[in-house]
């Protein structure tokens, strides 16, 4: 039997009394690349804070490779949605991605975590700027870094809220090609608002509105995609790329 | 000009005008990046509190706030976590009931009235060789934790989510940054006055942290030019037979009006 990366069990949590996500099952398996999608506020980034144990649900249970998220940090890699830090923070790109590499109180990062920095600013082709002052960076740059940030760790399960945001074209291709050689390292989840592009990548799919309406492989998520985003069916099954409720 | 270094007291606020720098300069550098300039207030002005009852117990003043400050620090930032109240809220109550209780206390002793203005407004010229002695040891102890946890500190400081999703404590940190905030609330507490340390927390800080993206350099930075303007504003109190505490705060204001200036 393999373990799981992640196995939720009637997860419920809840904000001011207002359900947010709703008796919720489902699991990842070691190597799966998932997407979750769903609408604004359907709970898409409240799901993943369960599983990286920065919220605790009101019912239910979580395991992360099984254990408890708060016991699993080591395994896991987050790019969060919003990047609510301090432009001008005194700090260069390189210090921002070692924090992923973070092991504890009073240790010291050693030389394998300056190559492995090195190594992840290169799979996001930032390494010339990482010298760079974090707010000498264009927006989809600072993205790119981040997402560095998330994979510097190699964990076994990344965790990525909307990697997509303002990432050009271009980027967006060698993403999804960096993911592929990730993903026969470590499960991947993403949250996107893409279907289309999302689609032609990932192996699986969440829809999530406070229910967790489908999850599957991609070519069967048709019926789901339809209760929660109101979208043709064809749309989402022939991969064209069409935005349904693009933030902002 | 050089014999108003032979007098002994002088000498003394030369020292206490290093001592200071180097804790604002290091202490002031986070709370400029991590924004809790109010929050520094709020645990200047609780250490009054600490001052009070320094006085009531009969026990020296300064020491007396550094529990007092330490608390009260570590109560604002639990606060949020443990209750709905809301930081902002917190700082607003601690910073007025710290300076009732000092003044509580105050009157609650017997005896003459001490000098209160001395720690509202500070008095660099009065600094007793206990008060370096204490400020020295505040210093070192500083020093030691902000090298020990340099790294956490900046985690947290950056972006406390992610602190979380590494593994590590980020409140607690927090918390251990803000005790840091309330010791060097206590070397500042004698020189400038809890009510004027705000500015030796930030305008040092704010003004290096125009020229370098470092977080090291600016507290070396920021610990020399506050070294260079506190001494300046010692001197110039003297000669101008002004308030030291206040010349201090001007000084560094015009400092930062002209930096921005040059930089703006
Ligand atoms: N800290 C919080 N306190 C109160 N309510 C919250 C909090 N965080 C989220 N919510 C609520 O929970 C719901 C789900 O939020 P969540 O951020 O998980 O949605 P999402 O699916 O990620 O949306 P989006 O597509 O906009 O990112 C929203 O209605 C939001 O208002
Ligand atoms: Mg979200």
């Amino acid at each position: 039997m393999t373990l799981k990366a992640v196995e939720i069990n009637h997860l419920s949590i809840k904000f001011n009394e207002q359900l947010i996500l709703n008796d919720i099952n489902f699991s990842i398996e070691e190597k799966d690349f998932m997407a979750i999608i769903g609408p604004n506020g359907g709970g898409k980034t409240t799901l993943l804070k369960v599983i990286l144990g920065l919220l605790t649900p009101d019912e239910g249970k979580v395991k992360v490779f099984g254990k408890d998220p708060k016991k699993a940090k080591d395994l896991m890699g987050y790019l969060p949605q919003r990047l609510d830090f301090d432009h001008d923070f005194p700090i260069n790109v390189f210090e921002t991605v070692l924090m992923g590499r973070y092991h504890g109180l009073l240790k010291k990062y050693s030389n394998q975590d300056h190559k492995a920095v090195i190594q992840a600013l290169k799979d996001v082709e930032m390494d010339e700027l990482k010298d760079r002052q974090i707010s000498k960076l264009s927006g989809g740059q600072m993205q790119r870094v981040f997402i560095a940030r998330a994979i510097v760790r190699d964990p076994k399960l990344l965790i990525m809220d909307e990697p997509m945001a303002s990432i050009d074209p271009e980027m967006q291709h060698s993403f999804y090609e960096l993911m592929s050689r990730l993903k026969n390292k470590m499960a991947i989840v993403l949250v996107s608002h893409d279907v289309g592009a999302v689609s032609t990548h990932v192996d699986k799919i969440a829809c999530l509105n406070q229910k967790l309406y489908y999850h599957g492989p991609v070519e069967d998520s048709a019926e789901g995609l339809e209760e929660v985003y109101h979208c043709p069916i064809e749309l989402i099954s022939h991969g064209i790329p069409h935005r349904v409720l693009k933030e902002h | 000009m050089l014999e108003l270094f032979q007098y002994q007291f002088m000498q003394r606020a030369l020292i206490a005008a290093v001592l200071v720098s180097i804790s604002c300069g290091v202490v002031g550098s986070y709370v400029v990046i991590k924004k809790i300039v109010s929050l520094s207030g709020a645990i200047s002005h609780a250490a009054f509190g600490g001052v009070g009852l320094g006085y009531f117990l009969g026990v020296n003043p300064v020491l007396a706030a550094i529990p007092f400050s330490i608390i009260s620090a570590i109560s604002i930032g639990g606060v949020k976590q443990i209750t709905n109240i809301s930081e902002d809220t917190a700082i607003g109550i601690l910073w007025s009931v710290g300076m009732a209780i000092g003044v509580i206390f105050i009157n609650l002793t017997p005896g003459y009235a001490p000098d209160l203005f001395s720690y509202l407004f500070g008095s660099i010229l009065t600094v007793s060789n206990t008060d370096l002695y204490i400020m020295f040891v505040l210093d070192l102890v500083i020093i030691a934790i902000v090298f020990l946890f340099r790294r956490e500190f900046l985690a947290v400081s950056f972006d406390e989510e992610f602190s979380n999703v590494v593994g590590l404590h980020a409140l607690l940190v927090y918390m251990l940054l803000l005790a840091l905030v309330a010791l060097s609330v206590v070397v500042l507490i004698k020189v400038v006055g809890v009510i004027l340390i705000r500015a030796l927390f930030t305008i040092p800080a704010a003004i290096s942290k125009q020229y370098t993206y470092n977080l090291r350099n600016l507290m070396i930075i920021a610990t020399i030019l506050a070294i260079i303007l506190t001494s300046l504003g010692l001197i110039l109190s003297f000669i101008f037979n002004l308030a030291s505490g206040a010349t201090i705060v001007m000084v560094l204001a015009a400092a930062f009006l002209i930096s921005y200036y040059i930089k703006g």
